[in-house]
């Protein structure tokens, strides 16, 4: 028997260096980003620089916009391919509406819409394009992967069509037309912080608050965990699927904004593959591909740890083939220690029902 | 020792004459962190015997399973094999001495077909490739065995969960065992199923393999087994030859306290009819009905059973009310006024929630937490303005943690933690946060061990006090008979029969759920496995 019982001491001890591990993985994102950061202000003396913190930054706010529609995409099992897709486009809209203006041609007349008027046009044109991706999903039973392959393919080729496959360039704007301006999203700073950076702030809170606080929220995540479950506890899955497409869509088209307008030129490859750093991001973050598990916390950390790692390589003057091996390899090593961590985070909370059940008479053990 | 109670100590006599011990766990200790799970247990596995094993959840019982399949080490022990010492790293080891088990979760991959699952890492191979033929052959001659025509290349996914129980065990059937412990093997099965499953066992008997059967079916037990040994906290507290036991022993050796207060009636006063359903009909697909004109009330405060076979169609009808089948016809009248709505969102707005059959397929979101689960059905009401207050979800969780006494240490931990029936009580919390008027409860006692019954049945009874119309649905006569105020019996989506408390009987019930289906009984009990799938 004595062979049996833990004693106390041993038991105590066990506890602390449970937590601490706990901690540790919890907080593991964030440790990663710190140690980034750290060894690469030690390896490159200008990472720390202002002007580099500048670059980065903006570099990090698109990577971050697209990843917090990913992750309501990602939290309810599903996946958003076409976001990069969805970022050159809406950069072609913009651009083209700026220097062309709307043609009416039986009128004979050319409007040229004011600047905000254009943004907020854009920004419909992305959201509609995500619920194009919902609407196949939903109404048409496509699965996600292949809906928004077809977004991928689709959007892309009309970016190249909008102006032949040429950028429009020098999109700035006249004044005798009222639609100067544009190039201020980019370039413009409010307290010393560049716009993007305020837009990628105002998104992830607003995406956080509805992630926990508000029933949408609740129900992207019950989404991902059991679909049926959802359905029958009221949820309408096929709307909430819907409006978590059209978010993506809608911070693609964000970014397509802000790109366009640092480069004062609209590009149709603006965006290419940025679906992948997106997705790397969320999933770097700690949120399960399979869905119902994670949240934008995760996915803002994931962000910057890609966005840190790929320009910090950059400034080391590592090749850009050793760079996709690095980045790989994180985000394959990222997934493992969450795994071990959802493990670990079980093995407790067996622990925690068992010694209820030991506490009570009878006992009652998730074992059987 | 263990094996102290005098009970046992004078049936170990009559043990000792005829019967071989093939299979011995002796002295096993298991430890989790944090918890004793076994503790020092002796268990004897008799050749050619139904070697039952009871215990409430959390008694070990399953952990003593895990341990002799291989999938758990013990701490402590060891396990003999005809007297020789074996050791069981991994179920490979286990299914290499001849050691098979039937898990009580189902362990078949849906996408896959019948005939491919029960093949499943043992194909049968002629020149290289899978040899089809002969695998098709086997498994129709299993079926055969087992009574049931489910096609080898049916999809597991389009079977229902009885069929599915049914594939389990022909899966292990397929395998040579000379030990096969089932987990539960009836728990989603129909009577009439049941009584094919014990014919096989009888069988397997004959051929000399002997049986570890674990259920919480306290009838079926005395029915099938030949040994019983009652585990509790991790004890065995009696083993003893199945003759001469009934089961108030084994329920007073199990929980400590007598069967009358698990089945209490009760008497409820009845209110308005609430509930008003006619000619509900759900045409089948290919022809036919799964649900053929059925019309009946329901009024406030009364528990209406209902009864009948694997395929009755009451879980159809069950789906029907709460919305799910929007290509049901009929009227639905809920306190005088007709439900146009046709969307489980509405009808959970009206008033009406299902708890579901298959807890973990539609009951629960296993990535959420228990508090999570709780509150899904009715964020509605945490809202302040829009967005969702933690304090008021807090109060609500933990109102209902209280008044259903679900064991949890903390709301905010996995549902899969919980056992099955503390997982059922959040299933019900979740159901009554929605403020319902009508309660439908399929199959709500499944799986889970007498204590957790009893508690469910003191709430659905408390919840009738408080003026609910409660529908539940169930397989298992003694528990339809007890909880119901009147008992409505479907065969073959229609109804057959209808009894109050007073007049019903099992005979009574049994026979109803059988009008339609002819003398010539297999042959259509056959036909309607094939065709009476209910999801």
């Amino acid at each position: 028997m004595t062979t049996v019982k833990a004693s106390p001491v041993q038991k105590s001890h066990r506890i602390s260096r449970t937590d601490l591990l706990q901690f540790l993985m919890y907080g593991r994102a964030f440790i990663a980003l710190i140690l980034v950061v750290l060894i690469f202000s030690i390896l490159s003396p200008q990472f720390l620089s202002a002007q580099n913190m500048v670059i980065m930054s903006k570099h990090v706010a698109q990577n971050a916009l697209l990843a917090i529609g990913m992750t309501f995409v990602i939290l309810t099992g599903g996946i958003d391919l076409s976001v990069g897709s969805i970022v050159g486009l809406t950069a072609m809209i913009a651009g083209g509406l700026i220097n062309e203006g709307i043609r009416l041609d039986f009128l004979g007349v050319i409007i040229y819409p004011h600047t905000w008027t254009i943004i907020i046009i854009s920004l419909i044109a992305g959201t509609l394009m995500g619920a194009i991706n919902g609407l196949v999903i939903t109404r048409f039973r496509v699965a996600p992967f292949i809906a928004t392959l077809g977004m991928l393919y689709v959007a892309r080729g009309f970016a190249g069509l909008r102006n032949n496959g040429y950028t429009f360039a020098n999109i700035v704007g006249r004044p005798e037309f009222g639609n100067t301006g544009f190039e201020r999203l980019g370039a413009g700073s409010f307290l010393g912080i560049s716009y993007s950076i305020w837009i990628m702030a105002v998104f992830a809170l607003i995406a956080w608050f509805v992630t926990t606080r508000l029933p949408f929220g609740r129900h992207v995540y019950a989404i991902g965990g059991n679909e049926r479950a959802a359905e029958l506890s009221g949820v309408r899955v096929n709307p909430t699927k819907a409006i978590v497409y059209m978010i993506s869509g809608f911070c693609s088209a964000m970014v397509g904004l802000i790109i366009a307008s640092e480069l004062v030129a609209a590009h149709p490859a603006t965006g290419e593959t940025y679906e992948l750093n997106a997705i790397a991001a969320v999933v770097l973050g700690g949120t399960s591909l399979a869905g119902g598990r994670g949240g934008i916390g995760g996915t803002l950390i994931g962000a910057f740890v890609i966005g840190v790692l790929g320009d910090g390589l950059v400034m080391l003057g590592v090749s850009s083939f050793w760079q996709k091996v690095i980045k790989g390899a994180v985000i394959v090593l990222a997934v493992i220690i969450d795994q071990a961590q959802a493990r670990m985070q079980e093995r407790i909370a067996l622990q925690q029902q068992q010694e209820i059940g030991a506490s009570t008479s009878r006992q009652s053990t998730p074992e059987d | 020792m263990s094996l102290t109670s005098t009970f046992s100590s004078t049936a170990m006599g009559s043990m000792a004459i005829g019967d071989k011990v093939v299979l011995r766990a002796e002295n096993i200790t298991k430890v989790f962190p944090g918890t004793l799970a076994l503790d020092h247990v002796t268990f004897d596995v008799y050749e050619g015997k139904v070697n039952v094993l009871v215990g409430e959840n959390g008694a070990g019982k399953s952990t003593l399973m895990k341990i002799l399949a291989g999938a758990e080490q013990p701490t402590q022990g060891r396990i003999l094999l005809e007297g020789k010492e074996i050791r069981l790293r991994n179920p490979l080891d286990a299914t290499h001495y001849g050691i098979g088990i039937i898990y009580q979760e189902l362990n078949l991959c849906p996408n896959m077909s019948v005939m491919d699952n029960i093949f499943l890492a043992r194909e049968i191979r002629g020149w290289g490739s899978i040899d089809r033929r002969t695998q098709r052959k086997i498994v129709l001659q299993l079926m055969k065995r087992l009574e049931h025509s489910i096609d080898p290349d049916t999809l597991v996914s389009d079977l229902r969960i009885g069929q599915q129980q049914i594939v389990e065990i022909a899966k292990a059937l397929a395998q040579k065992v000379r030990v096969l412990i089932m987990d539960e093997p009836t728990s989603a099965l129909s009577a009439a199923e049941v009584e094919v499953l014990f014919r096989v066992i009888r069988e397997l008997k004959a051929q000399g393999v002997s049986i570890v059967y674990i259920s919480h079916k306290l009838e079926e037990l005395l029915q099938i087994g030949d040994y019983i040994t009652v585990l509790r906290d991790g004890r065995v507290v009696a083993h003893a030859p199945i003759e001469g036991i009934d089961v108030p022993w084994i329920v007073e050796r199990m929980v400590g306290r007598s069967l009358s207060s698990v089945f209490a009636r009760e008497e409820h006063q009845k209110g308005d009819v609430l509930l008003r359903v006619e000619d509900l009909t759900l045409p089948r697909v290919g022809g036919g009905y799964l649900l053929d004109h059925i019309s009946f009330e329901l009024r406030a405060g009364e528990i209406l059973g209902f009864y009948g076979l694997l395929g009755a169609g009451r879980s159809d009808m069950a789906d029907c009310l709460a919305g799910r089948r929007p290509e049901a016809t009929g009227r639905i009248y809920l306190n005088g006024k007709e439900l146009k709505s046709n969307s489980v969102s509405e009808r959970l707005a009206a008033g009406i929630v299902l708890v579901p059959e298959d807890r973990q397929r539609d009951g629960l979101v296993p990535t959420l937490s228990v508090a999570h689960n709780m509150l899904l059905a009715s964020l509605q009401r945490y809202l302040n303005r829009f967005f969702l207050v933690r304090r008021k979800e807090g109060k609500a969780v933990r109102d209902l943690i209280h008044d259903l006494s679900i064991r949890v240490a903390n709301p905010s931990q996995p549902i899969t933690s919980l056992s099955g029936g503390n997982q059922q009580k959040v299933v019900f919390a979740k159901g009554l946060l929605t403020t319902p008027k009508i309660l439908i409860l399929d199959e709500p006692t499944r799986g889970i061990d007498v204590g957790a019954k009893a508690e469910i049945f003191e709430i659905v009874n408390r919840l009738a006090r408080q003026g609910f119309g409660i529908i539940f649905i169930s397989s298992e006569l003694k528990e339809i008979l007890a909880i119901s105020d009147r008992i409505i019996v479907m065969s073959k989506g229609e109804i057959t029969g209808e009894f109050r408390r007073e007049e019903a009987t099992e005979e009574k019930l049994v026979a109803a759920s059988f009008v339609g289906h002819t003398a010539n009984n297999h042959k259509n009990e056959n036909h309607h496995q094939k065709n009476g799938r209910e999801h």
